[in-house]
């Protein structure tokens, strides 16, 4: 089976296409003859490297001013895929991924597959694989309709590769009036500065949760990531607490990260949790509590007080 | 003021989930609990309202469960609309969505609906976008912090690189973030008035919606299998002794990372 059309929704973070648009060119290119972009915004700067990895257009609405895309780019979509007729759309598991999703699937009544890790061909239909009870099983879902199937597909699930294309050709997709529904608006933005290797992209990421006992035992967690040159990051449980931002959460509703090295100090593993880290190369868990269900996924595990193991740790990295 | 709160009733985390065999879909025959993801709603409604208004709950269930509505109620919500009808079992989030708009329309007069930006067991994150999408509303997800500023509400929204600041006009849909406000601890006295509030029970006949659209029948999509994930292998674990550091050292060490 080979699908004619795949259209992909492009993010930009601070100008940069965002890892999970190249993922998704990439995953689409094997599923379909035609890969084109579709994007909220002025798409002139990115044409190249979404070319690059595989759409050959690129549909952009323009600059959004100061509107949230979920309304407007989701208006656009649905007018635009009568005659343009993509047989799917990927869009991302992100804030702006999910907005536009819920707001396409009201506007063409076609249901959403989420949580998708990957993309097969089952019973001559696109199917969306969703892990479920923490990853220990998965679940084939398609869509019975006639309808476009949009999928939100999940950050790290596949690896970008560029196809080599040229530019894609820039084309206008006109947002309609979205009256009442379009108004809210964006005041003022902030960036949330991190020093350090990204969370999403480190090579080793060092998370800590409940089991550090308080917010200022994160430091630890912190001066450990700086000795390994790893990124720090946390439990949803800690994020929730008001420990540390939400920007280190890990999991589900944070960061998918697949590092070389995981380590997971302080954490139960909640399925949570699992889903945004299983993926790891190596994963190293401090726990004092045997049965915690972060051991069921550790290569190397320590049954122990994070206490009294972090600090010896610390300090023989510092040694070295 | 008046809010609406979107919350949904699930099967206690704390105990292993289980797929229905023949459906595919997740058991929730047992007692169901109000999702943790929920409270944080509910517990920013009261604090928004104040004394000047009333929040009100609407939940989507099977066989009429209401008992995590009544921990809503306690925390101090004033009623709730409840849809519960066989024919809603199977349904997607795009129904859900469908049926929760239908039931905030038998909710009176309301300035806001809040809802959590995902369920903790079904997690599709789509729902409340539905919602606004039905109502034609407004709507602004993963909020972190939400204030009324008369006929606007400004919310602080997380995003990839910090968050936005977004101001937009009433009535509008928000989704929460958990862990934005402290949800309280429902007092022996609002547990007692929790079991007078008035929870009206609709049917999807009472609401307008067919039975042929909803549930296994109107659900777009179909689980065609699941399959048992390939496991990792099993790693070593060991007892701190005390020098269980030197296991990790040396773990890094084999991997180059050190």
């Amino acid at each position: 089976m080979t699908l004619s059309k795949i259209w992909v929704l492009a993010e930009a973070i601070e100008g940069e296409v965002a890892p999970i648009t190249l993922e998704m060119l990439t995953k689409a290119r094997e599923l379909a003859t035609t890969v084109e972009a579709v994007f909220g915004g002025d798409a002139s700067s990115i044409a190249g490297v979404l070319g690059a990895h595989g759409a050959t257009a690129v549909h952009a609405t323009g600059d959004l001013g100061d509107s949230l895309p979920g309304v407007p780019v989701a208006a656009a979509i649905a007018a635009a895929v009568g005659t343009a007729a993509p047989d799917a759309i990927f869009l991302g598991t992100t804030q702006d991924g999910r907005d536009i999703a819920g707001r396409l699937s009201v506007a063409l009544d076609v249901p959403v597959i989420t949580n998708v890790t990957d993309l097969v061909e089952r019973d001559g239909a696109l199917a969306g694989v969703e892990p479920i009870f923490g990853g220990s099983q998965d679940v084939y879902t398609k869509f019975t309709g006639s309808g476009v199937g949009v999928f939100l597909v999940r950050p790290k699930s596949f690896a970008a590769e560029e196809s080599g294309g040229g530019a894609a050709s820039v084309e206008a997709l006109p947002v309609p009036d979205t009256g009442a529904a379009g108004a809210a608006k964006v005041v003022n933005r902030h960036v949330e500065e991190r020093t350090g290797p990204q969370l999403d992209a480190a090579a080793v990421v060092v998370a800590g949760g409940r089991g550090l006992g308080e917010a200022a035992n994160y430091q630890l967690i912190e001066d450990l990531a700086k000795a390994l040159n790893a990124a720090p990051g946390a439990s949803r449980a800690i994020v929730d607490a008001g420990w540390v931002p939400y920007s280190y959460q890990v999991g589900q509703t944070g960061k998918v990260v697949k590092p070389t090295v995981y380590i997971a100090a302080g954490i139960s593993g909640a399925t949570q949790h699992l889903v945004g880290m299983k993926g790891s190369k190596n994963i190293i868990a401090i726990n004092k509590d045997p049965e915690a269900p972060i051991f069921s996924v550790a290569d190397l595990g320590i049954v122990g007080d994070v206490h009294k193991v972090l600090p010896k740790l610390l300090e023989a990295l510092q040694a070295r | 003021m008046n809010i609406v709160v979107c919350v949904k009733q699930i099967p206690d985390p704390a105990d292993p989930g289980a797929l229905d065999p023949e459906s595919k879909t997740l058991k929730r025959d047992g007692k169901l609990i109000l999702d943790e993801s929920d409270s944080y709603g509910v517990e920013m409604a009261l604090q928004l309202v104040g004394d000047s208004g009333e929040v009100t709950l609407v939940s989507m269930a099977p066989n009429g469960e209401v008992s995590g509505l009544r921990t809503a109620l306690a925390m101090g919500a004033a009623k709730a609309v409840l849809v519960s009808d066989d024919a809603l079992k199977g349904s997607d989030a795009l129904t859900t969505a469908k049926v929760l708009a239908a039931a905030i329309g038998k909710a009176g007069e309301y300035d806001l609906v809040l809802a959590a930006t995902e369920s903790s067991d079904g997690y599709t994150g789509v729902v409340p976008e539905q919602i606004a999408a039905v109502l034609g509303l407004p709507s602004v997800t993963f909020a972190k912090s939400v204030t009324i500023d008369g006929d606007t509400v400004k919310v602080d929204r997380q995003t990839e690189a910090g968050y936005d600041e977004v101001v937009s006009p009433l009535p509008a849909v928000v989704s929460v973030t958990a862990g934005v406000v402290e949800p309280r601890y429902p007092s022996f006295k609002g547990i007692m008035a929790a079991k007078s509030k008035p929870v009206d029970q609709l049917t999807l006949a009472d609401i307008g919606i067919e039975a042929s659209n909803a549930g296994w029948a109107g659900a777009g999509q179909e689980i065609i299998e699941v399959a048992t994930a390939a496991q990792r292998e099993a790693g070593e674990i060991i007892e701190d002794d005390g020098e269980a550091f030197t296991k990790v050292v040396d773990f890094l060490s084999n991997l180059k990372v050190i």
